[in-house]
């Protein structure tokens, strides 16, 4: 068996989420077994079965309301033992991060954070990729022993409507207390996505000159949906909010499509975004690093050519 | 308050990284080596504030051989009392937590920091596996942190947005941009470091059964396509029609 830990904010899965069910039910085919996803607290269960969970087990217990390491993990590994799983999912986001290498310990797993490609299945062990040296090289790891666990790099599959039964059932097991008491959440109120899951990306740099000129890019950011980010010398200078800086001290994205814009491309900063799909680069010198990090380049002054790029996208 | 602070070396964060022949290791000739900057900068520095507030103590520990002696040293420098280091190369993030609390169990940390991950696997694994193996409650990406009597007031960054949690000593957390600010040592500090204590003990038993088989290097990007800045509709069309990114 194949469990999936599917992480829900108000009963609702983000698509990186339900990436992560259809990596899970890929790789249970793989192994010729099935695929099950682990639901903690309520959610509306539908979309699981349609991304590939065979099965969906819910949990609700005692030390389970808000997110904990101990007491989380102690239910997902429990829920493991319980249904013979060998291999534990996650997608990798920052609760992940907090649980996996926790989860690992208790099933004496082999694990990697961020896989970012399908397993190979060889004999017993499943190999998978992971940047490693902040993208400047890609490991294969080699996972042995009886049980791995592992999380998921968004981007890194598509969700495919594989359309499996999806057949809900309640689960119990044992859960730990939590060791961490949570007495507040401060979430943005932004509609934006959040950094890690954004396909669109419209990112800035020094090259803007001060915080008062950002609304140029916040409206190229709005006529495509995309999310703002930006480079470390602007949020360390209070420019920008730290959660905006990319690179290799801060965020490590890989969307669709990235626009630096007066940003010049240091190594740090190229390490956290070399990842993306589409790296597009506005930048009035054409001796700019990025430059050769990019697929397409403008050589102009930003403050130009943005408005411009906000117009012509809006245009269709 | 007894505070203790994993420390990684890393290369440093301008190094190309190249292959060997047959792509089984990275070049390691010619790469320089840091102290890693979320262990450095953040880690570090916020425990050393609480010891200068509250007394106590700052040990260091890192799991490596003799070449590592160099960034403790640093650490030292910048002022941890005392250092350990576990006598065994780091072969994974599992090996090393084992390592790290084999080490460090009778030790009565009542805060035990790692960096929010090493910029060289970048895997932010460690420090929830040294928790779960020293059975105590982890706070994972810590921005900022007040320690009153027994009880630590953390912020921590969760998926857009950050939460504010409570927990008490002892416990592990893992360090984030924002708990504290770099400090660069002084000629004093780095004196005195050269007096202070590295304590080198033997590796306690630990497996590794997630190994790097082979390293990739990316794909380089193939030619840039420069766009004239007059016209803007041009690189939209592109974007949908070549790239199909929109
Ligand atoms: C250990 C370490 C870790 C680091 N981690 C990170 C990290 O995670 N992320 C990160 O971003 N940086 C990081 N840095 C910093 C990094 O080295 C660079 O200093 C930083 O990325 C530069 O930011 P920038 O490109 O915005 O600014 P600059 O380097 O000042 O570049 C500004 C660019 O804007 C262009 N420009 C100026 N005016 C205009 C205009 N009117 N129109 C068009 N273009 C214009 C300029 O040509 C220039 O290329 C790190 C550094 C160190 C030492
Ligand atoms: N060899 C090591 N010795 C001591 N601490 C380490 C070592 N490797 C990693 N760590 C700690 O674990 C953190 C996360 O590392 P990683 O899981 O590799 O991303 C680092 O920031 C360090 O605090």
């Amino acid at each position: 068996m194949v469990l999936v830990y599917v992480e829900h904010k108000d009963g609702k899965f983000k698509k990186n989420i339900l990436e992560a069910v259809t990596y899970g039910k890929k790789t249970a085919d793989m192994l010729s077994t099935e695929c099950a996803a682990l639901v903690i607290g309520n959610a509306d269960t539908s979309a699981l079965g349609t991304y590939g969970a065979d099965k969906v087990y819910t949990l609700n217990a005692d030390g389970l309301g808000d997110f904990d390491s101990q007491s989380y993990s102690s239910a997902i590994a429990n829920t493991a033992s319980q249904i013979g799983a060998k291999v534990v999912l996650m997608s990798d986001t920052a609760s992940a991060k907090t649980l996996l290498g926790r989860v690992a310990v208790k099933l004496d797993a082999a694990c990697i954070s961020a896989a970012s490609s399908l397993p190979k299945v060889e004999g017993d062990s499943i190999v998978v990729t992971s940047g490693t040296f902040s993208g400047k090289a890609i490991a294969h790891y080699s996972l042995s022993g009886d049980t791995k666990v592992m999380s998921i790099n968004g981007n890194t599959i598509k969700p495919e409507e594989l359309g499996a039964a999806g057949a809900t059932e309640a689960i119990s097991v044992a859960v730990d207390a939590p060791g961490v008491k949570v007495i507040g959440q401060d979430t943005l109120s932004s509609e934006r996505a959040p950094l890690p899951e954004a396909e669109l990306v419209v990112s800035a740099g020094r090259g803007m000159k001060g915080p008062e000129n950002w609304g140029i890019i916040e409206e190229l950011a709005d006529a495509i949906g995309a999310t703002t980010a930006c480079s470390r010398p602007v949020a360390d200078t209070g420019w920008r909010p730290h959660h905006e800086h990319v690179g290799q001290t801060g965020v490590a994205i890989r969307p669709n499509l990235y626009f630096a814009i007066g940003i010049s491309g240091a190594i740090q900063h190229l390490a956290g975004v070399n990842s993306s799909k589409v790296i597009v680069v506005i930048n009035k010198d054409p001796e700019a690093p990025f430059f050769k990090a990019a697929d397409y380049g403008v050589c102009a002054d930003l403050f130009d050519v943005v408005p411009k790029l906000t117009a012509a996208l809006k245009k269709g | 308050m007894k505070q203790l602070v994993c420390i990684s070396r890393t290369p440093e964060t301008t190094a190309n990284i190249a292959l060997n022949g047959d792509g089984t290791d990275i070049q390691t000739d010619g790469l320089n080596y840091i102290l890693n900057p979320y262990d450095e900068w953040y880690a570090l520095v916020r425990a050393l504030e609480l010891k200068e507030a509250q007394g106590g103590t700052v040990t260091v520990i890192n799991v490596g051989g003799a070449e590592n002696d160099i960034v403790i040293r640093k650490a030292l420098a910048i002022g941890a009392d005392d250092a350990i280091r576990v006598d065994a190369q780091p072969s994974s993030a599992m090996a090393v937590a084992k390592m790290i609390a084999d080490a460090t169990k009778d030790g009565a940390y009542d805060i035990v920091y790692c960096g929010k991950e090493s910029i060289d696997y970048n895997g932010s694994m460690t420090a929830s596996m040294l928790a779960e193996y020293l059975g105590l409650p982890f706070v994972s990406y810590a921005s900022h942190m007040d320690v009153s009597g027994n009880t630590a007031t953390i912020k921590r960054d969760i998926e857009g947005g950050t939460e504010t949690v409570e927990v008490p000593t002892p416990f592990v957390l893992s360090a984030a941009k924002g708990l504290a600010e770099q400090r660069i040592p002084n000629m004093r500090g780095i004196m005195m470091a050269k007096r202070k204590p590295i304590n080198v003990v033997s590796p306690g038993e630990a497996k590794n059964n997630a190994v790097v088989s082979m390293y990739e290097l990316p794909k380089g990007k193939g030619d840039i396509k420069m766009i004239d800045p007059d016209n803007m509709e041009e690189l939209v069309r592109l974007l949908k029609e070549e790239a199909k990114v929109l």
